[in-house]
């Protein structure tokens, strides 16, 4: 290693630190505030925002009138009320809304646990915009899409390794519709053994994601939600009295949203393979176990991962996502069609597959996010891909350090043992003591040009919760001053409570008003037309 | 080992001199000490059996970009097919947009950070409520499949009721996924996908076998305009009136880039309407531009309560005039209500819904019009052109948008032989319908957009021509 000296180094971060735990180094944050007016408010009757081909003489020639081939029912009577507005202001609209957006890539979004907002490369964005893979049609002849077909199916291979299982689709258009797919795989697998009108129970934990629970209820079962224990594992000897008969198996996270590993994992496995029923771990967030452990080797049938948080694809303002969904050999032959396969050197699209469940979704998936995740992965190898292991979670143990020593600052369950990737932390002292809670303590930070933290799913189980997760995108400058502002507003609540609670006050926007609205049909308005509709009713 | 040490660029913390300030602040000698908390039989002990990195950004893309070489793409041939994922252009504001690093990169952040994020949904939101003719829209999710699939729920959530029609022209890709959510017979929530059977002349909805099948206990009547097989469906306010009289919802499934010209959902009476957005702004990228919407009546709550996708609503602030925008009836969801949601909701196609929010703005409504004149114009005049070569008909009716029926059965050779021989005319032919299809002999269903100009309908004409010789 040929780094800079080591004592160099060492001074600067101190240098670092001190600046931002003193506070004194805080940013004086201001979010852009353009006040601006809708889209629908701009319109000037006349503008145009781009012109589209006309057809050429000689067509209109031959054919005429082209509405003439509308019938009269369906010619549109009255032209939609579209905004109307030249380029330029069009354009400007939408650069400020984009400013008034606090991206992951400006600010710090260690604020945003579970959802893993590492760095998007952006030699990806070039690859996916390239005409090459942005101009495909999906229907294209297989002879057209190798190199396309070639980067799917190597990535597939590359998460077979990481997750250690036989078989994989990217079919699905994210994380939870990947989850989904497994519930409906599960599904197929006991009705190709007659076994479904008698298994009709999905086990999940409290501590999985919302997705657990709630796609297994969409495939037809009845959803068991096992609770913490002590320690926040899903309790063992309730999560055995779940298990029966009836059990189709589990869909559950581990490390859970507490960021606790549980070192039994496998035994739950053996709990629900005894009862003949099959284990799905969640692994959307795998980023502090890449090449650490792997969901196959703790005995599991089925797993998936999302591109968008622990392979890199960008969030998006929540998509386009893709989630890759694997399973051991038996599930194998119940995932949906089609399937990348590979003969010789050549590539090809398997539909003939009589046991698949059908289709989760259209064409090919999003393969997007498919050719990000492949660089991705080409760019860090099998070494730096437990780099990013080690560092997020070594980013988070650091962290939790730091936040452990500000006032109101807890961390329930598993006292002395540490934590992985991300941390369930609680305010709920802070409250008791100042009247400050998650909720305001959240709005405060955007005033430092830190986005705003993820408390929890809900329920709530633990109180007045924030879940950051530091990831190894983050310096030890970054995690430093993340906590330093999570103090700052511990400190103002014990001095200046009412201060913290009408925060922000350097964001794009004042406080909102009406909240009532959002539960009142007279008065929630999802459209700029039902809104004048309603203001004009409700006078 | 990698072929040489480095610290990667994605990861600062790498440095060693960093990395052991950290370890020794927790007072730890190594990451190791941290993951005793997963128990050695559990642990992995090889080494992932991936390829070593490339380790040199420039070389990255050099691998990368020398595989996606090897694709041919819409850019290089002359693409006629749509059937679903469509070629139209995208303006170059719309990619400036949401190419900006703010947009891309943001995720779940609440309304004090993200307020441009809210805004531009919510505009989004707006004017696709505009050309659908319904107040209340949704946050798309996955494509037009799912959503199709999630609106049979929804009526069935709506009604009580577990049967829905759908036409037999409907895509069976789309069909496919709704099947998957409305689950097998032997599930207790199943809903039952009946087909009504179309005009084989005119591809139009069989209005007398729609009566036949309609009873009391169905929960929706679901038609497409235009169908799969690019009809213009005329019938829609008698197919609402037919569902209405029996107490069944009518889902309209719309591609909404046709809504400059064509009447839209809401003035024929639909309850809900459904569809794609990746025609308004979206690049095809193998299908990955798809992304589904859900919109629906507002003057009954019903529909925003049971809708399964989040909903937003327009807000003020303690500033006079300033505008905020927040999540309506949040409860409703899997985020909110786990396994007692409505479905559920995860991240999707975000981006697209801001892409498609510009592209309307754009557009206007004037583009719209134009857009859907220069469809209607050019794709009657290449199914003109077509239709002259010899074996070569035109089927179903005169009313269609983009996407028309050519039947091959008279020139002897089948549409993948056909198709098989365009490539070496750089053209990509039309969708193969003889398997989904087959009462349709060998008939492919090309598409032809604003994106084609006359010349490149003229170059199809001459392709096909020497492929038919």
């Amino acid at each position: 290693m040929s780094a800079r000296g080591s004592d160099e180094v060492q001074a600067k971060l101190e240098r670092l630190g001190r600046l931002r735990r003193d506070g004194g180094a805080l940013r004086d944050y201001q979010a852009p505030r353009w006040n601006e007016p809708l889209i629908m408010e701009q319109s000037v009757p006349g503008e145009r925002g781009v012109l589209v081909p006309l057809a050429e003489d000689e067509i209109k020639a031959e054919v005429g009138d082209p509405l003439q081939y509308v019938p009269a029912t369906m010619r549109r009577p009255a032209a939609p009320e579209l905004p109307e507005i030249s380029q330029h202001q069009a354009l400007r609209h939408y650069l400020r809304l984009s400013q008034m957006t606090l991206g992951m890539d400006l600010g710090s979004d260690i604020s945003e646990g579970t959802c893993t907002m590492k760095y998007s490369p952006k030699l990806h964005e070039e690859l996916v915009r390239y005409h090459k893979q942005a101009e495909l049609h999906p229907w294209q002849d297989e002879k057209t899409l190798q190199g396309l077909l070639r980067i799917v199916y190597d990535c597939g291979e590359y998460l077979k390794a990481i997750s250690g299982m036989q078989a994989v689709t990217l079919q699905p258009g994210g994380g939870s519709h990947a989850v989904y797919t497994n519930a409906c795989v599960m599904r197929a697998y006991f009705a190709a053994r007659g076994e479904l009108g008698q298994r009709d129970e999905m086990i999940t934990t409290i501590f999985s994601h919302p997705c657990d629970a709630a796609t297994p209820a969409v495939a037809g079962f009845k959803v068991i939600t096992v609770m913490p224990d002590q320690n926040g594992y899903p309790d063992l000897e309730a999560f055995k009295a779940a298990v029966s008969e009836r059990t189709v198996g589990c869909m559950i996270t581990n490390p859970e949203d507490t960021g606790i590993y549980n070192p039994q994992i496998d035994k739950y496995v053996e709990v629900l393979h005894k009862a003949g029923a099959l284990a799905f771990t969640d692994q959307a967030n795998a980023n502090g176990i890449l090449g650490i452990a792997r969901a196959r080797d703790a005995g599991f049938d089925a797993c998936h991962f999302n591109l968008h948080k622990t392979f890199s694809s960008p969030h998006g303002c929540e998509g386009p996502a893709t989630g890759a969904y694997l399973t051991s050999d038996t599930l194998a032959p119940y995932l949906p069609v089609p399937l990348v396969v590979k003969t010789g050197d050549t590539y090809h699209l398997d539909y003939d597959r009589p046991e698949s469940i059908g289709r989760v979704r259209g064409f090919l998936g999003n393969w997007m996010g498919v050719v990000r995740a492949y660089a991705w992965i080409r760019g860090l190898g099998p070494d730096g891909l437990r780099e990013v292991a080690e560092i997020s979670v070594l980013n988070n143990n650091y962290l939790d350090r730091l936040l452990m020593g500000v006032r109101g600052v807890s961390r329930p369950y598993a006292e002395g043992h540490r934590r992985l990737d991300q941390v369930r932390y609680s305010l709920e002292s802070l409250k008791e003591e100042t009247g400050v809670g998650t909720e305001d303590v959240r709005d405060r930070m955007v005033d430092f040009g830190i986005q705003s933290f993820w408390m929890s799913h809900h329920p709530w189980v633990v109180p007045e919760p924030f879940t950051p997760e530091p990831c190894e995108t983050y310096a030890k400058a970054d995690l430093d001053e993340w906590a330093a502002v999570v103090k700052k507003a511990s400190d103002e609540a014990y001095t200046d409570a009412a201060f913290v609670k009408a925060s922000p006050h350097g964001s794009s926007s004042s406080r909102m008003t009406g909240l009532e609205a959002l539960e009142d049909p007279k008065q929630w308005a999802f459209t700029w037309r039902a809104y004048k509709r309603k203001i004009a009713a409700n006078g | 080992m990698a072929d040489r040490p480095f610290v990667h660029p994605y990861i600062p913390n790498a440095v060693p001199a960093t990395k052991e300030a950290m370890l020794r602040e927790l007072g730890l000698d190594s990451v190791e000490e941290i993951y005793a908390e997963i128990p050695d039989r559990l642990r992995f002990k090889g080494r992932l059996d991936i390829p070593e990195p490339i380790l040199a950004e420039c070389d990255l893309r050099r691998h990368v970009k020398g595989l996606l070489d090897r694709n041919t793409s819409c850019e290089e041939n002359l693409n006629f097919c749509g059937a679903g994922c469509w070629q139209h252009y995208v303006p170059a504001v719309v990619d400036e947009v949401i190419n900006r690093a703010e947009f891309l990169s943001a995720y779940c952040g609440a309304n004090y950070s993200d307020l441009g994020k809210y805004q531009a949904r919510f505009e989004f939101n707006s004017q696709l409520g505009e050309l659908l003719d319904l107040d209340g829209v949704a946050n798309p999710i996955y494509d037009w499949g799912d959503v199709a699939g999630r609106s049979f729920r929804m009526a069935r959530r709506i009604t009580g009721r577990a049967r829905v029609l759908v036409p037999r022209t409907m895509s069976p890709m789309r069909l496919a996924e709704a099947r998957t959510l409305c689950q097998p017979e032997v599930m207790p929530s199943h809903v039952a996908i009946d087909q009504v059977d179309y005009e084989p002349a005119t591809g139009r909805l069989d209005l007398a076998d729609l009566r036949a099948k309609l009873a009391d206990d169905v929960a929706a009547v679901y038609w497409e305009n235009p169908g799969y097989l690019g009809t213009i469906e005329d019938q829609g306010a008698e197919i609402v009136r037919l569902a209405h009289e029996h107490g069944a919802l009518a889902i309209a499934g719309v591609d909404p880039i046709t809504l400059g010209v064509l009447t839209p959902p809401g003035a024929l009476g639909a309850d809900i309407a459904c569809g794609d957005i990746q025609t308004l702004g979206m690049h095809m990228h193998a299908g990955a531009g798809c992304s589904g919407f859900i919109a629906f009546r507002d003057d009954d709550p019903v529909y925003a309560q049971e809708c399964p996708l989040e909903l937003y609503s327009l807000l003020r602030t303690e500033t006079p005039g300033e505008w905020q925008v927040a999540e309506a009836l949040p409860e409703r969801t899997s985020y909110g209500a786990r396994e007692q949601g409505k479905d559920w909701v995860g991240t999707a196609s975000g981006l697209w819904t801001i892409a498609a929010a510009v592209y309307m703005t754009v557009m206007g409504p004037q583009g719209f019009r134009e857009l859907g004149e220069t469809c209607i114009a050019r794709s009657h005049y290449a199914a003109r052109r077509l239709a002259e070569l010899p074996g070569v008909e035109v089927k179903l009716s005169p009313a269609f948008f983009k996407e028309f029926v050519v039947s091959f059965d008279g020139t002897g050779q089948t549409v993948a032989e056909i198709n098989e021989r365009l490539l070496d005319h750089a053209v990509f032919g039309g969708r193969d319908l003889s398997a989904e299809f087959p009462e349709l002999g060998q008939s492919a269903l090309y598409c032809v957009t604003e994106y084609h100009s006359e010349a490149n309908i003229a170059e199809l004409a001459i392709a096909l021509k020497e492929v038919l010789a």
